[in-house]
């Protein structure tokens, strides 16, 4: 049988089919109002939810069939600038001819625009499989994500312009760093001036770290407002490739995702158009395509994760030692399982986060045409805030996940694993960019602290803690309980030290984490519940955790500020 | 009027992943412990006629395909892939067909379809690996033929040119339409299911199909034609009985032996031009390669 890597794996299809997904496709299909005017639209969920199935098994097919058969010869070969432009890796062009034909672009989009309209947890889901086949390519197919920025801000004409080219196969990019403006998109210093005489804005300036900088359709954050310095003078843009205003300096020579290319771009008077309102760019338009780009990278380390994992499990299957497989040795088989367990507790946060974000963002879409119910108003509410609170733990914990799920499976190969003959050395390189890009964890964990001070986290726990479970797991819940007991005690020691305190930010990444663990946790404990395929791993998970979390608060209730000034006595 | 491109299509038992159960007592294939599938070399064909229809103005590819009602999967999957519709041809009547018979059955129903332009078709089944097929209905159906096609070098509305991939290299031919064409697998693979086709497409059935799971299609049909996939049986296709399965097949199995494999010397030889030349030497005597 081809390979193909949605239908070889059972997790998947547990989360497609979670309880809510009835309501977030009745929303995003608007009671199926597409059906009879559009030949594949649905009747109802059932032929909805089936839909979403065969997709998603021609993504794992392509996946598993052409994007990991070409992966090393990518990694290898690499991109190249010719002529001004940049010139893919053969591999990679294959991929994306092979996606294109296949219709697997602008999946989320409305069927007007080409699009298959489907909900945010497929496109989730097909962006965790096609990162399992090549991590680096998924940076290319993954910013479709730019359409649905163009969407959600764009005027129509701007949408007619671009939004049905992105299903033909037309690319995109994202260009918002610059060589001064990294983390802090405050200091954005590409100018945007407009030219009257020819009704549209010129742009200026030097963009760095552009993935996939030579895209067709490139979204650019830049300083629309003279003599602003702040965020409140940045506008969004979008450039179209075809007038060749952009110089490409270089591309870098990177530690890894080598297929993806990454550029220095110059833009010389570069023809744009304004995406939205002037003075937004950075403060809405770039924060929502940036949560999109953190759940992005989320799925994206759940599928380099899964590759490495499945590699690990292979090899340890296979190779003897000592007169028996390795993987019956304890040191291995726990090193191998946690893998395993880590990826089950933090792909259930990634789906936790894509269903509130699909709630979000239907209810949004129904906003468009109608005035919401009260009742609606409050769950979009909600979801919003359960979207915004857990997008930066589903970025940190997968990223820092598959990365030491990518070292682990290296150790599990022994000298083998730091040899170019296997895929896992690529797999480890490309997991360090992880953590990283669309903000570093650091900036996670400056992005979820607020959801520990304010309770939020604590509130969602508790929800969690109050669903039925059967008897036999009522020994867990009581065990998790007590972690959260132990959390709560955390974080009334840390607010005693002020929450905008240094001993605060000093303590704020074991604190996110605790509620990140415990948030995990919950979760898996509430799929094993459904699923037996879960129990395991929510018994190793929540040992893991439980012991993770002891340590911090141990940290934590034996915490002296005075030891900042040692820290501070070496800088 | 419309080009008319054929792509004849089997479903196999899938024999590249033989299990212990793959065969029974009498030595016979176990088809129901083998996953049925599209033979690969229908697909490097199907392509074809895929590649065919981008290049050409107002190009109808049908898949036709002779088999049990299930066989109608591989004719959603061919339209799942890109081809315009579909015919099973499936009758009691062509059990336990031959190479003969087979052809015999196919080319009728290529008639009843009538002004077809080009044959496309797979070299070889893996179930049989005869090769003969193809051949046989170019015959019956007075066609030239071209075999072993590779690439599409060139066509037009009237003709078309073909790279063969033989034994010792490749052959360049050019034929006019109609003719028939068998397709080698190291042709393009196959493109993948479309998505918006298969959402389209994926209630598509055949009357017997519906009679085995008790639906009622005449409305479905009615509302969305597409959906129907024909069906045709002996007496559709004017098909002589004596000419069909069993009765119409003159071969017969003499007899059958299980091969197994048991070599098990090696031979060890220098990385010098002499030891590699006198392998390729004896590996193309033993008919190994060449």
């Amino acid at each position: 049988m081809a390979n193909n890597f949605f239908t070889d794996n059972e997790s998947l299809k547990f989360h497609l089919h979670h309880d809510l997904m009835q309501e977030i496709i009745r929303l995003k299909e608007k009671d199926y109002a597409d059906f009879g005017t559009f030949d594949y639209a649905p009747e109802d969920y059932t032929d909805a939810i089936d839909n979403y199935e065969k997709v998603l098994e021609i993504v794992g097919e392509i996946t598993g069939e052409i994007l990991a058969a070409n992966a090393e010869e990518i990694d290898h070969e690499g991109p190249k600038v010719e002529n001004n432009a940049v010139v893919y890796a053969a591999g990679t062009s294959r991929n994306h001819e092979a996606l294109t034909n296949a219709g697997l672009y602008g999946m989320s989009l409305p069927r007007q625009y080409g699009g298959l309209n489907f909900s945010y947890v497929p496109y989730v889901m097909a962006a965790e499989i096609v990162a399992r086949g090549d991590c680096a390519f998924a940076n290319i197919w993954g910013l479709q994500d730019c359409a649905e920025t163009i969407y959600e801000f764009g005027s129509d004409e701007i949408k007619n312009e671009y939004l049905s080219r992105i299903n033909k196969g037309a690319t995109c990019s994202m260009d918002l760093t610059e060589p001064d403006a990294g983390s802090d998109l405050q200091a954005v210093n590409l100018k945007a001036t407009f030219d009257e005489s020819n009704n549209c804005w010129r742009l200026n300036g030097v963009k760095r770290f552009i993935t996939n900088g030579d895209a067709d359709i490139k979204l650019v954050l830049a300083r629309s407002e003279e003599g602003t310095t702040d965020a409140r003078g940045l506008s969004y843009f979008v450039y179209d490739r075809k007038h060749q205003a952009v110089t490409i300096r270089r591309i870098e020579n990177k530690l890894g995702i080598k297929g993806s290319p990454t550029a220095e771009l110059v833009f010389n008077n570069a023809p744009a158009q304004i995406v939205g309102d002037r003075k937004l760019g950075l403060i809405k338009y770039v924060m929502t395509l940036m949560n999109g780009a953190r759940l992005g990278v989320g799925a994206q380390s759940v599928g380099l994760a899964e590759a490495a994992y499945r590699e690990a499990f292979k090899y340890a299957h296979e190779r003897e030692q000592f007169g028996k497989t390795i993987k019956d040795f304890p040191q291995v088989y726990e090193m191998l399982v946690n893998m395993r367990a880590k990826i089950d507790a933090v792909r259930t946060l990634l789906y936790e986060t894509a269903r509130a974000v699909d709630m979000t963002k239907a209810l949004d879409g129904m906003a468009k045409d109608r005035v919401l119910t009260s009742d609606e108003r409050q769950t979009l509410k909600k979801y919003q805030r359960l979207a915004d609170s857990l997008t930066p733990l589903v970025k940190l914990f997968a990223s820092e996940y598959a990365n030491q799920i990518t070292y682990d499976t290296i150790q599990v190969y022994g000298g083998s694993g730091f040899m170019k003959d296997y895929p896992v050395e690529r797999m480890y390189r490309d997991a360090r960019i992880l953590t990283i890009y669309e903000g570093t964890s650091q900036l996670q964990v400056v992005a979820a602290i607020r959801g520990v001070i304010n309770g939020s986290y604590l509130a969602r726990i508790k929800e969690y803690e109050v669903l039925e479970l059967k008897t036999e797991y009522q020994s867990l819940r009581n065990v998790l309980i007590k972690m959260r007991e132990r959390f709560e005690h955390a974080i009334e020691i840390v607010n005693g030290f002020g929450s905008t305190s240094e001993s605060c930010d000093f303590n704020a990444r074991r604190l996110v984490e605790m509620a990140g663990l415990l948030i995990m946790c919950n979760l898996l404990l509430i799929d094993a519940n459904k699923n037996a395929i879960f129990t395991a791993s929510a018994h190793i998970f929540i040992k893991f955790a439980q012991s993770q979390i002891e340590q911090a608060a141990f940290y934590i209730e034996n915490f002296d500020p005075v030891i900042l000034e040692r820290y501070k006595s070496f800088l | 009027m419309s080009f008319r491109i054929v792509v004849l299509a089997k479903q196999v038992p899938d024999t590249r992943n033989v299990g212990k159960d793959a065969m029974k007592e009498d030595g016979t294939v176990n088809r129901a412990a083998l996953p049925a599938i599209f033979n690969p070399e229908d697909l490097n064909a199907l392509e074809m006629a895929l590649e065919i229809k981008d290049r050409l103005e107002d190009v109808i590819v049908s898949v036709i395909t002779m088999g049990p009602s299930r066989a109608a999967e591989i004719i959603r999957d061919s339209i799942y892939r890109g081809a315009d519709n579909g015919i099973v041809v499936s009758d009691r009547k062509v059990a336990g067909s031959d190479t003969l018979a087979t052809s015999y059955t196919i080319s009728q129903a290529i008639k009843k379809l009538g002004n077809v332009d080009l044959v496309l078709c797979g070299r070889q089944a893996i179930d049989g690996d005869t090769a003969q097929v193809g051949p046989q209905v170019a015959e019956k159906l007075n066609m030239p033929q071209i075999t072993y096609a590779e690439e599409v070098v060139a066509v037009n509305e009237t003709a078309i040119q073909i790279k063969r991939r033989l034994e010792r290299g490749i052959e360049v031919v050019e034929s006019k339409f109609p003719c028939l064409i068998t397709v080698h697998g190291s042709a393009n693979p196959c493109r993948f299911p479309h998505a918006k086709r298969v959402m389209k497409y994926k209630y598509a059935i055949s009357a017997s199909e519906a009679a085995e799971i008790g639906i009622d299609t005449a409305k479905l049909w009615q509302q969305k034609p597409y959906l129907k996939i024909e069906e045709w049986n002996a007496a559709d296709i004017q098909a002589e009985d004596s000419r069909l399965g069993l009765t119409g097949s003159p071969t017969k199995v003499k007899k059958i032996e299980n091969v197994v494999l048991t070599a098990k010397e090696s031979v060890k030889l220098s990385a010098s031009d002499e030891d590699l030349d006198g392998l390729i030497k004896e590996l193309i005597t033993a008919h190994i390669i060449g």
